[in-house]
């Protein structure tokens, strides 16, 4: 009996497992095969191909939309890093005028929906004259509420003797934050350099909004243009413009899941 | 302590000013742009209650919250059966555990522009890989995303696919924090599983239920990149989304102020449904 639950038990999470998992099998599997044997449900083609690769990358600037997509996800992971840090600091661990307010503001802040400012942060990017410029894709997720609220969560805890020392010895108040509370804090940047570099990266809205230049899009803009536009032509080409998406982030995902899980569920929640 | 004062604003500058251009000025300018015409070309002209009373006789608007409605009665519930049995299923002595969560995870750190356009593909009527499974075993095929009564459905169930593995992870974490002693008692006392489940897990779970019916209803509302790809809000509009409406009324047919209008009664209506299921849940809670 017991042998028996354990088996069912086991059998009902493969077939969970594989609800999830074949799906992007078969869509990268789709991506080799020719016109002819994209429908079928195998996995391994019979005759396998890069047509579908080659013709993806003739077709649209996907290249181009690579380089673009790593550009802006980074510099938004460094800024939130760096300059959510710099903040953080400053409301968790310095004395001045306007730090509750600043606490207030920053809470009140992720009650917001993004839909109620999402019009006006457009109209305003374009009378910045934005339009098509990395400026629109960047600045306003220069920083991020939520990794802001977490940084200062973390560095409160940090002993107040260890800057009361590295004072004595001379040290600005920036040195202190990156020589000291940086490498204590690795887990907290670890968390919130994810899940700003992954909201990035798979960020379609905004992108829609703002850019309208082939040559400035994200690749989750491009590849939704090019689906939605028959540019890709067939299922196998238009799968294979995903998967360019796709290959970089399952790397990661294999090599950090846990931090993935810890960094994207936690934000989910406090988000 | 006065070298202090000046590090703290001087550090704190940056993001005030962030916050004053980029959070302060949209939500107030959202509520100016209720009372505007504009169409970014021309000057704003103000137009006084047009956009608020064209709003709520809107038909197409009101289509898209109806729409919305009948997504969120099949995701939320949905995702609730389906984020609790996996997590139980987790919650055991298991060979490879974190294998099977990562699997489950999986979609949730995918874009949902590459989920739109690999289910477009599974959910295809001739060619799709779900029809052709249901052919094998002998059913007739469904013409899930253009048949105006399974593409919503349709949507909802992919949905809850993508984000299950989020949810799991909150049970999960609910699960820990039942103590061992009730467990051991509740057994004691003869209670079959599921007794158990009913009595002790399912109760002590109600703050993790609370916050999955939140969140999956906030994420509903958001609902846009999946009609976008997937159907364009159709067959006969049954799955246009709110912020597809609203994002048409702004990029297609350049209507700022009637854009935002929406977006202020979208904000409006998520705050309401919001806080009225958290006051029935906390009623639930103090039984």
């Amino acid at each position: 009996m017991k042998t028996l639950r354990r088996i069912g038990l086991y059998a009902g999470l493969t077939l969970a497992a594989l609800t999830f998992i074949y799906p992007f099998l078969w869509m990268a599997s789709s991506t080799f095969k020719p016109p002819s044997e994209v429908g079928t449900l195998a996995l391994i083609p019979d005759q396998i191909t890069l047509d579908n690769y080659r013709t993806m990358w003739a077709r649209a600037p996907f290249g181009r939309a690579l380089v673009n997509s790593t550009l802006v996800a980074t510099t938004i992971t460094l800024a939130v890093l760096v300059l959510g840090s710099m903040t953080a600091y400053a409301m968790a661990r310095l004395q001045f005028r306007g730090r509750p307010a600043l606490n207030a503001a920053t809470l009140a802040v992720l009650l917001v929906p993004g839909q109620l400012t999402l019009i006006p942060l457009y109209t305003l990017i374009v009378q910045l004259g934005w339009i098509d410029m990395y400026a629109a894709l960047i600045v306003p997720y220069l920083f991020n509420a939520t990794a802001i609220l977490m940084l200062r969560q973390f560095f409160l805890q940090i002993p107040q003797s260890l800057i009361d020392a590295a004072r004595m010895d001379g040290m600005s108040e920036l040195r202190i934050l990156f020589t000291i509370f940086w490498p204590l804090s690795k887990p907290v940047l670890s968390i919130v350099a994810i899940f700003t570099f992954m909201g990035s990266w798979n960020e379609v809205l905004w992108p829609l909004l703002v850019v309208r230049d082939q040559q400035l899009m994200t690749l989750p803009q491009l590849l939704t243009v090019f689906a939605l536009g028959g540019g890709a032509g067939s299922v196998g080409v238009s799968l294979a413009s995903a998967m360019v998406l796709v290959v970089p982030v399952v790397i990661a995902y294999m090599f950090l899941q846990r931090n993935f899980i810890e960094s994207m569920a936690g934000a989910g929640i406090k988000g | 302590m006065r070298a202090e004062q000046r590090s703290g604003s001087l550090l704190a500058a940056p993001y005030t000013a962030f916050l004053l251009l980029f959070a302060a000025y949209p939500i107030v300018f959202a509520l100016v742009l209720v009372f505007l015409q504009w169409d970014l070309v021309t000057a704003p002209s103000f137009a006084g209650f047009d956009n608020v009373r064209l709003l709520a006789n809107d038909g197409r608007f009101w289509r898209a919250v109806g729409n919305t409605f009948v997504f969120l009665s099949i995701h939320v519930p949905l995702q609730i059966v389906t984020a609790l049995a996996l997590a139980l299923a987790l919650n055991r002595q298991l060979v490879l555990r974190s294998f099977w969560r990562a699997a489950f995870f999986l979609p949730v750190v995918i874009s949902g522009a590459v989920v739109a356009i690999l289910w477009s593909n599974l959910y295809a009527t001739d060619v799709g890989l779900i029809n052709k499974l249901l052919v094998r075993v002998g059913l007739a095929p469904v013409p899930w995303l253009t048949d105006p009564l399974t593409a919503m459905p349709a949507i909802a169930a992919m949905v809850t696919w993508k984000n299950v593995g989020f949810y799991v992870i909150i049970y999960l974490a609910g699960l820990q924090y039942i103590p061992r002693s009730c467990q051991e008692a509740i057994e004691i006392e003869g209670a079959s599983s599921w007794q158990r489940f009913r009595h002790l897990t399912l109760p002590m779970l109600l703050p993790q239920t609370i916050l999955v019916i939140t969140l999956s209803t906030i994420n509903g509302f958001q609902l846009f990149i999946e009609p976008y790809v997937m159907t364009g809000g159709g067959p006969l509009r049954r799955t246009y989304s709110v912020v597809l409406y609203l994002y048409t009324n702004a990029f297609s047919y350049q209507k700022m102020g009637y854009a935002a209008t929406i977006g202020v009664a979208l904000a409006l209506i998520i705050g309401a449904v919001v806080l009225i299921q958290r006051r029935v849940m906390g009623k639930a809670e103090a039984l």
